[in-house]
């Protein structure tokens, strides 16, 4: 890893660069990186364009391998990655292609607040966070969930911690999948995926999960801004976690699987095991991430209520009069069915987007209605100390099988970031730049610090230069709490 | 890594993976280099200055390559900890060979007055996995996701 990557590239448009499918022998398709000329010099030294060609060998994949403008090094696929595959023609699934933290993903929360009326109430509110967010390695949920009720869990998704009162049916209206994709079965997972997901239900986890007060402070689409009920200077929240343990272990259990099947003859690196959609083991592993994904959203949706809740304490309102609605959630590390126009035929096709957002375009049948004239939101976290983004989908990222960027992308690794920066000094600087940062885990913040991740902001341009998603509004961090 | 003089080998070392963190381990014969692998990848978890030799339990993995079973054995003690919240410190390979493995871990539970953490580790991958002999010294690369 210590040469850049020097294999052939050819420039399709300003946004867009495409590795020849002669580049490898095995590779099926060609391989296209979204990205400028700024952000490839990184994307270069970090290797990651191999991975993009070795995703192309993956049987049954349509068209290209994809790879978003927040790409880096990942195992098997690289983050930023889209692979579509037919199972009509012989297609298959990866666990590689979804990662270990299945249905990592982003919901965005608005309020009433503006941020004159908090500016002085930042730290006391992020304090209250901190107290009801369980965060950081090791830590565990007040919920105390049997196997047969974590059974439930698993194929309702967000529902069921809606049934339990930790939040409202209009939540779901807002979610990806409305927060229970179909496919789970629960007879799929494994004793000890049940043993690390009961005590973890409302859990954020450490790493670079998080939980983010913000502030609008720039709206680039007025109009549509206003369809999802937001304005500049408004106080927003952000939470950003997965299916923690319970996912892991289904993915470590499914690799471990599907190993036996894996032919280095014909795939390049082991992380890419896969089996046939049509098989039993592709359909198995299916039905268990779709229970590992419905575990995030009942996650993410318990999380929704604890920091509503925290709302609550802290200003001494009900959360529905500080205005707390779901914009909406989506999953970036999944694999789905969805339907996709191939060379002018409809096809169902399996999606794997690692490290990559579902963007749909307005007028979408699976946009909830009330966004159906302005399209799907996407939401792309950025690092702690600079910004994120809204963003929506449109009709031409058809060519991405509606897929766009997730984050902003490490462009250092967190060996380097420990050693090099100073962990009081930045909480010092973000202090004084007006963010206030709780950390759990000691090492954490150095990890995560604003310079070992690329600009979001550069990667934002790139998607909307290309067209595949258009900025409706970022946000500035206020106050953060991590694992 | 603390080292004992200048002239013990390197157990084990961190390596640089952008978003991910991986190991480069050593070891003299396979059940050293099972071992050392251990040892980095529960210092990448935790601060193991504190952890005292407390508790013991029993390993046993099954696979079809050398390969495998390292991965196997590496998973097979992140899910103690994380269920049973063993810290490792010391690791013990009785029998070894292409697809068996029997081994054991020492160490204590996870208490967060006494024991520091520091990173999370999702899963251990396959990522260009391969275990190789260099000059008599056999070694590996392990990419966990974190």
């Amino acid at each position: 890893m210590k040469e850049p990557w020097s294999g052939p590239i050819q420039k399709v448009n300003d946004y867009c660069y495409e590795i020849p499918q002669s580049y490898k022998s095995g590779m099926r398709v060609p391989g296209r990186i979204y990205a400028n000329e700024i952000l490839l010099k990184d994307i270069f030294r970090d290797y990651a364009p191999e991975q993009v060609a070795n995703a192309a060998f993956l049987p049954g994949i349509v068209k290209h391998s994809l790879a978003m403008p927040d790409i880096h090094w990942g195992y098997g696929f690289c983050i930023g990655g889209v692979a579509a595959t037919d199972p009509e023609d012989g297609g298959v699934i990866t666990p590689g292609g979804v990662g270990f933290d299945i249905n990592c993903g982003v919901r965005l929360i608005r309020t009433n607040l503006k941020q004159g009326e908090i500016r002085d109430k930042i730290e006391g509110l992020i304090n209250t966070l901190a107290q009801e967010v369980p965060a950081g390695l090791g830590s565990k949920s007040e919920m105390k969930i049997s196997h047969e009720e974590l059974r439930k869990v698993i194929v309702e998704g967000s529902g069921w911690a809606v049934r339990r009162g930790y939040g409202v049916e209009r939540d779901l209206e807002f979610t990806e999948e409305r927060g229970a994709i179909r496919g789970a079965n629960p007879d799929k997972i494994s004793q000890r995926a049940y043993e690390r997901g009961r005590a973890q239900v409302g859990t954020l986890g450490s790493g670079n999960h998080f939980c983010e007060v913000q502030v609008i402070d720039e709206v680039y689409e007025p109009k549509i801004a206003e369809v999802f009920n937001l304005f500049k200077g408004q106080i927003t929240v952000m939470i950003h976690t997965g299916s923690r343990g319970f996912g892991y272990q289904v993915c470590d259990d499914y690799l471990k699987m599907m190993l036996p099947y894996f032919d280095k003859e014909k795939l390049p690196d082991r992380q890419l095991v896969c089996a046939p959609l049509n098989s039993k083991e592709g359909k198995n592993y299916f039905a268990a991430m779709c229970c590992a994904a419905n575990y995030a959203w009942a996650n993410r949706q318990s999380l929704m209520h604890l920091v509503r809740k925290g709302f609550e304490k802290f200003f001494g309102k009900k959360w529905q009069d500080l205005g707390m609605d779901l914009i909406y959630d989506v999953a970036h590390n999944i694999a789905k069915f969805e339907k996709h126009i191939v060379d002018g035929e409809e096809k169902t096709l399996c999606v794997h987007r690692k490290g990559a957002t579902r963007a749909f375009p307005p007028g979408h049948p699976d946009v909830p209605l009330r966004y159906k004239r302005v399209g799907q939101p996407v939401i792309i976290p950025g690092d702690m100390g600079r910004c994120s983004f809204l963003l929506v989908g449109t009709e031409k990222a058809a060519e991405t099988f509606y897929s766009t960027c997730h984050g902003a992308g490490r462009v250092m690794s967190r060996t380097a970031a420990i050693k090099s920066i100073n962990a009081k000094a930045l909480s010092q600087e973000l202090r004084s730049k007006g963010i206030i940062v709780r950390t759990a885990g000691r090492e954490t913040l150095a990890e995560e610090a604003p310079q070992a991740y690329k600009d979001v902001a550069d990667v934002v341009d790139v998607v909307a230069g290309a067209g595949i998603s258009k900025k409706v509004c970022r946000m500035k961090p206020l106050g953060v709490v991590k694992g | 890594m603390r080292r004992e003089t200048e002239k013990v080998r390197e157990r084990y070392e961190v390596i640089e993976h952008t978003a991910d963190i991986g190991i480069r381990a050593f070891g003299g014969d396979l059940k050293e280099l099972f071992v050392n692998s251990a040892q980095g990848m529960f210092a990448i978890i935790a601060d193991l200055d504190k952890v005292e030799v407390k508790k013991s339990l029993k390993i046993e993995c099954k696979a079809e390559s050398a390969e495998e079973l390292l991965v196997s054995w590496l998973g097979e003690l992140l899910y103690h900890f994380n269920v049973d919240e063993i810290l490792g410190k010391e690791f013990t390979i009785v029998k070894l060979d292409n697809n068996y493995l029997e081994g054991e871990i020492g160490g204590d539970k996870f208490d967060s007055t006494k024991h520091s953490l520091k990173n999370e580790i999702k899963g251990v991958t396959y990522h260009n996995l391969k275990i190789e002999k260099k000059d008599d010294l056999w070694q590996v690369e392990v990419i966990f996701d974190v």
